[in-house]
């Protein structure tokens, strides 16, 4: 596949994905509105994956340094942002005897 | 089937949990379920990218990822709640200095720099500089280490604009000169700048909409990347992450009648009403100060009690008081809700995190357009360190810098209590006209102690 063609079909892709977490997100109640912020960064750092190649690529060490320090960064997102949106999440409790929606 | 099929397979699979994660948070039931979905996605996705033939090296890999998960460990065990637009902050910080660097080594590197892969990579690494240290700022001025107010000068917007002018002139110039490394690193470093220029006229109190913009510009770096390196799940991880933070910073802005521009640009913090008729519209005013006795006496017969909780609450951690004493009412009888404005707190759904940390059951959390039909049947609206989001002039004073905001309609219940330090005005410099009305009593002092003396009243009086 030459070059053009795989941007055009990365732009689909972009945009398609964009409007799926558009309509999904917007359905998302206020409630929850800081647990989906510490959700979604998580799910943004899944830069991991193209961190991960730099490190491990063997392309000198300048660019080994950065992948390392990416690689850090984005794993601290990973982690950090799944776990303390679990923490939060554990929270949220509904009163007792109150009847469901 | 080639292993980097597989991959892709693998990808595809992640991306699909990451969505189903994320419907899982239209329900606080569901939301823990797809929590796990979405880092099931994400394990995968890392399992599936270590074993890809480019990677021949581990050393490096492991190291980064040791420091990276014990870091992200410790911040999500002893971040406490009332620091979690800090935390926020700081995790835009580092998804964007990450995106940053992948792109800066793929620019290093050099390889292949055709004209679509350097619009993607330039644009990238130049929204990632400046999310950097656009919410490194964010996160000193949230923390405290940076002071909140706004940071003006005359010019300023003029400088920014051509600072950003220059910034994508560069880049549009690499697209066509890729070997300009010089230029190209010019270019980071003025993004670095840039985005503490553009964060410096932006008050503490305006932080939810910034936070949300942020989090928007750092999933859609991450998607850039994703196009600079033809990968799949990050153009769609980031863009999520992107639209995620765009629908936040809308409803943010709407819930201050404010455009995102105003929010960047207005340095609304700093604006002092620059005529004096907002001061002298009041008129003569007397303010009914009152005891946490008194107070405790008014909510004596109360059956419907709305709480309205605002930053005040959180830099005082009130949020346990608040629902002892919610706790208290209740016992005798009274109906309790929580009346919870968007922009309430220093990033979106801050408020209902804290009192979910209290031990208060969300379905007491109301929003704002669900509560504010209640407001005139509730016995007493207390009013604990929220300030402009009640003030009832945005809905008649045009001459006040936030008329047309929607409130909470606190004015409107049979008593009001407000629980404040000190008569000082709210981050936009604004008298509240409510404090002034003739149901409320004002009770001054630490909101901890207020609320606590009230509820040791209400117990020492029923004994």
């Amino acid at each position: 596949m030459d070059t053009a063609s795989y941007y055009i079909q990365a732009l689909y892709i972009f945009f398609l994905a964009g409007f799926v977490g558009f309509m999904v997100i917007s359905r998302v109640p206020p409630l929850l509105h800081t647990p989906l912020m510490s959700a979604t960064n998580a799910i943004s750092a899944i830069s991991v994956v193209a961190a991960i190649i730099i490190a491990g690529s063997g392309h000198g060490t300048v660019v080994t340094i950065l992948g390392i320090i990416a690689v850090a960064a984005a794993m601290c997102n990973v982690v950090g942002g799944f776990l303390i949106t679990e923490r939060m999440l554990k929270m949220f409790k509904k009163g007792k005897g109150q009847t469901e929606k | 089937m080639t292993s980097s099929t597989l991959i892709n397979l693998v990808y595809l699979i992640s991306a699909v949990l990451f969505i189903l994660g994320l419907k899982g948070l239209n329900s606080p039931e569901t939301a823990r379920r797809g929590q796990k979905l979405a880092a099931i996605g994400m394990l995968l996705a890392i399992l599936a990218t270590l074993v890809q033939k480019e990677v021949i090296s581990y050393w490096g890999i492991i190291i980064g990822a040791i420091v990276g998960i014990v870091a992200g460990v410790g911040i999500a065990a002893w971040t406490p709640m009332t620091a979690m637009p800090q935390r926020t902050a700081l995790s835009h910080a580092f998804g964007a200095l990450a995106a940053a660097l992948v792109g800066v080594a793929e620019y290093y590197h050099g390889v292949d720099l055709n004209k679509v892969r350097m619009t993607s990579i330039g644009s990238e690494v130049m929204l990632g500089s400046l999310t950097f240290t656009g919410s490194m700022m964010a996160f000193g001025k949230l923390q405290g280490v940076l002071p909140g107010a706004p940071w003006t000068y005359k010019g300023q917007n003029v400088f920014n604009i051509s600072l950003l002018a220059v910034m994508v002139g560069i880049v549009i110039f690499l697209i066509f000169v890729p070997s300009a490394s010089f230029l190209f690193y010019i270019m980071v470093a003025m993004s670095l700048v840039f985005g503490v220029f553009l964060i410096l006229p932006i008050g503490a109190a305006d932080m939810p909409t910034v936070i949300a913009i942020l989090n928007s510009y750092a999933g859609i770096s991450a998607s850039l990347l994703g196009f600079a390196l033809s990968n799949n799940i990050l153009i769609i991880g980031g863009a999520v992450d992107g639209a995620s933070g765009f629908i936040l910073s809308i409803l943010m802005c709407r819930a201050m009648n404010r455009s995102i521009t105003n929010v960047l640009f207005g340095a609304f913090g700093k604006v002092v009403p620059s005529d004096s008729t907002v001061a002298a519209e009041v008129g003569p005013k007397t303010v009914r100060s009152g005891t946490p006795k008194e107070a405790a006496e008014l909510f004596g017969g109360a059956k419907s009690v709305i709480i309205v909780p605002g930053y005040g609450m959180a830099a005082a951690q009130a949020q346990h008081g608040v629902r002892e004493l919610a706790d208290i009412l209740k016992e005798r009888g009274a109906t309790i809700k929580y009346a919870i404005h968007p922009v309430a707190g220093r990033m979106p759904g801050h408020m209902n995190v804290l009192l979910a940390e209290a031990n208060v059951p969300y379905d007491e959390l109301i929003d704002m357009d669900d509560i504010n039909p209640e407001f005139p049947d509730a016995d007493v609206a207390l009013v604990i360190g929220a300030n402009d989001v009640t003030n009832p002039a945005a809905r008649h004073d045009k001459g006040s810098p936030i008329y047309g905001m929607p409130i909470l309609e606190v004015d409107k219940a049979k008593n009001i209590i407000v629980v404040k330090r000190s008569m000082n005005p709210g981050f936009a410099g604004i008298e509240n006209e409510l404090y002034y009305n003739e149901k409320t009593m004002m009770v001054f002092g630490d909101a901890r102690t207020v609320v606590g003396n009230i509820a040791k009243e209400l117990t020492d009086h029923s004994r």
